[in-house]
């Protein structure tokens, strides 16, 4: 519904029971990324640690989700078990329409439940039901038994998690709607520490629109451009994985823990290979025309007498990086085996192909033995990974409990942290550049959607720290206005300033609409605020070595100007995290 | 008459753009349930997607059931809906074999009449307005009792 205020819905595990809240701040923070530092303001317990049964696991959606095409995600944000500070993590699927159609703009979850519990909200529901009975199933399987127990198909939205959020993993994602997650940052495991293996969102209301005929007819006009244009072609067609060969080509593309930038394999694992051979349909996010998901397929034949199995698996240009280049495996179907098995223990799949290249160099260097490693993990070969990905999941032993809370850490213990491809945390498959190795590694939630950095790399031949830290300030400010009403990133190119405040305009947020680039800034100075607030020192970001001596197209990486750039950029940082307007939302932890 | 259909739902990709788009012209609401044509999935979101929607009936049971006229049979099958005459008493969702009139936490009924114009929003082209195969068939035009009434 459209209205001056938020609507949030905060539910106490422990008791089972919930209320509704006004909260204020819609002309100031909008919504999505800049409601869910708002709301780890209002509820966050900044000098406890993530996984203090009263700190709040939020779900935040924006103005525009669901009135308009691709305004279709949701925003989690948390204290992460990955580094203990403020962080969020994004997705898709069918969450942002169902709390939507909740009438909600937030859900935040405080509270531990008193045993295994699944959580069930709707416009007109609440209820917290024993669920000890699927803790310990699989993704797959425990997603099959919710559907059954939570009737609702096609409007209802399942985040589970398996069981690698069910032990507290840095590194476990919580699933939404089987093809997407909150991936990044062990959102998975703050459900696991609240005894929360599942969210279900009914979304049953309905809302009056603007009577005027602009609404509609803006619409149809957003709709159009978003189907009807070559803008969006790349996403629907070939998908995120038409990268591959580009950034292949371009020395850009991390092979066996970025030992190599390019390697002619790629054309076992390329955009047009997973398309021509493996690809079954694609699949979209409510609210989102293009259909940018891809389904491929596992055949696995599991005895003599021609019995076949098959799975329906997504894959994406990270995921195929993360599992394939990274760790040498160059066969398609090899990659969507390993995909199904990191899906299965729902751990994040670039943190979890990352950190196992990390090991297998670690035990190739003899760093690192097989009594840790538990499998004989070699670049190249499947099976010993589909049984790494398992134990590292299941935190098999002292060393896969160790691997899940990162590479670098396990590095700091057992050696080998030269070559650990850490950027905050695992790298995204972008070895573009000084740039995005800066940005990724400093960025608030270390995600190489902070801003664009990956794509500055690759236009601009200067090595000017200065103007390359200013895009990045700028870019990552009109990034946290889109992800706070919450649209999908892939839009950035149609939702520019003036369509978005038309959109805004259209809906009654006039004000909104007048001060997007003010908004904007404000918002990504309540996050910094924030995760400064909860620890966060960007003098001690280290860069491993490994991305000093990567070699794209532009030749070898510069370190001095890296250096440069992170010096520059950690100023920018500390200085946005300062309290500047006394009209900003403060945060709470901050100290004078 | 022609009617809406489906016949390429195998190529649904689980937008709900037809379920918005319906509700957002006919209805002037923000609702993905609140339409003539709804979206769900047929058991997960691996087992591709299914559309409820009205089949044209040709006597259409939800209109014998409504008691007021509010649904009456439309030439080519299905019903033509005056919302003014309804009284909410979901005997038309009731009556329903395909489970393809929606009610409302205030027992509106929703469905489908037929108008065709949420096909331009489907980015797949499932959707289709065709010829009503019940068009020729033998049978009362209006069945409503206040029509059935009148000689």
């Amino acid at each position: 519904m459209i209205r001056d205020h938020f609507r949030v819905m905060r539910v106490d595990l422990a008791s089972g029971r919930g209320t509704i809240e006004e909260v204020d701040g819609r002309n100031t923070v909008a919504g999505g990324s800049g409601l869910g530092a708002h709301l780890f303001n209002r509820y966050g317990l900044f000098d406890r640690p993530w996984n203090d049964p009263d700190q709040p696991l939020i779900f935040a959606v924006g103005p525009l989700t669901g009135y308009f095409p691709l305004m279709s995600k949701t925003v989690c944000a948390f204290k992460s078990p990955y580094h203990d500070q403020y962080s969020e993590s994004h997705a898709g699927g069918r969450s942002a329409l169902a709390l939507r159609f909740c009438d909600l703009d937030a859900l935040v979850i405080t509270g531990k439940a008193p045993r295994p519990s699944c959580l069930a909200v709707g416009g007109r529901q609440l209820e917290v039901t024993d669920a000890h009975f699927l803790w310990g199933l699989d993704i797959q399987r425990v997603g099959k038994r919710l559907r059954r127990m939570f009737p609702g198909s096609g409007h209802r939205s399942i985040l589970r998690i398996g069981p690698a959020g069910e032990n507290g993993s840095p590194m476990a994602c919580i699933n939404v709607d089987t093809y997407r997650h909150f991936g990044r940052m062990g959102g998975g495991g703050v459900m696991g520490s609240k005894n929360l293996k599942a969210i279900i969102i009914q979304g049953t209301e309905t809302f009056d629109l603007p009577e005027s005929k602009a609404y509609p007819k803006l619409f149809q006009s957003v709709y159009e451009k978003m189907t009807a244009t070559d803008m969006m072609s790349k996403y629907h067609n070939l998908g995120t994985p038409v990268n591959l060969e580009a950034l292949n080509e371009l020395k850009c593309l991390p092979w066996r823990n970025l030992k190599q930038s390019t390697d002619p394999a790629v054309s076992g694992i390329s955009g047009e290979a997973f398309a021509d051979e493996t690809l079954l349909r694609n699949t979209a996010c409510s609210g989102c025309p293009v259909g940018c998901i891809h389904i491929g397929f596992v055949r696995e034949q599991f005895d003599d007498a021609h019995h076949f199995l098959y799975r329906q698996v997504n894959y994406d240009y990270e995921p195929i990086f993360a599992v394939g280049s990274m760790l040498g495996i160059t066969d398609k179907f090899q990659v969507l085996s390993l995909l199904d098995e990191v899906e299965k223990v729902g751990l994040d799949v670039m943190s979890a192909g990352v950190a196992l290249a990390w090991a297998t160099e670690a035990l190739e260097k003899g760093i690192l033995s097989e009594k840790e490693t538990l499998a004989p993990l070699v670049f190249g070969d499947v099976k010993p990974y589909a049984e790494a990905v398992h134990h590292l999941g299941h935190g098999a032993n002292d060393f896969y409990k160790l691997l899940a809370r990162g590479a670098l850490k396990a590095a700091d213990r057992c050696g080998g942290a030269d070559f650990a491809c850490v950027l905050g945390q695992e790298m995204a498959g972008y070895a573009t550049g000084e740039v995005f190795f800066t940005a990724q590694s400093h960025g608030l939630r270390h995600s190489h959607l902070d801003t664009g950095g990956y794509s500055y790399d690759q236009v601009h031949e200067e090595k000017d720290p200065k103007a390359a830290v200013a895009f990045l300030v700028k870019d990552e400010a009109e990034r946290a206005f889109l992800t706070s009403m919450v649209s999908c990133l892939f839009a950035r190119g149609v939702y520019k300033k003036d369509l978005l405040a038309e959109c805004l305009g259209t809906l009654g947020y006039t004000a909104l609409a007048d001060s997007i680039d003010e908004t904007g800034r404000r918002i990504q100075r309540l996050r910094w605020q924030t995760r400064l607030a909860t620890g966060y020192d960007p003098a001690a970001v280290r860069i491993p070595k490994r991305f000093h001596e990567v070699v794209t197209w532009k030749g070898p990486m510069d370190s001095e100007y890296m250096q440069a750039l992170s010096e520059r950029y950690r100023q920018a940082i500390i200085d946005m995290g300062r309290p500047s307007s006394e009209a900003d939302p403060q945060p709470k932890g901050e100290t004078p | 008459m022609k009617i809406l259909t489906t016949p390429r739902m195998e190529r649904c990709i689980g937008c709900n753009s037809c379920s918005l788009a319906c509700a957002r012209q006919m209805h002037k609401k923000l609702s993905w349930l609140a339409s003539g044509i709804r979206i769900i999935s047929s058991g997960g979101m691996s087992t591709g997607f299914e559309a409820k929607i009205c089949l044209a009936c040709n006597p259409a049971p939800c209109a014998e059931a409504c008691p007021t006229d509010a649904f009456s049979q439309r030439r080519g099958g299905g019903v033509i809906v005056k919302k003014k005459l309804c009284i909410r008493c979901g005997e038309c969702a009731a009556a329903c074999p395909v489970d393809a009139v929606y009610l409302d936490h205030d027992t509106e009924p929703f469905v489908c009449i037929h108008c065709g114009r949420c096909v331009p929003f489907c980015p797949h082209d499932c959707l289709e307005m065709r010829p009503s195969p019940r068009e020729a068939q033998a049978g009362p035009e209006k069945t409503s009792r206040a029509k059935e009434a009148t000689p």
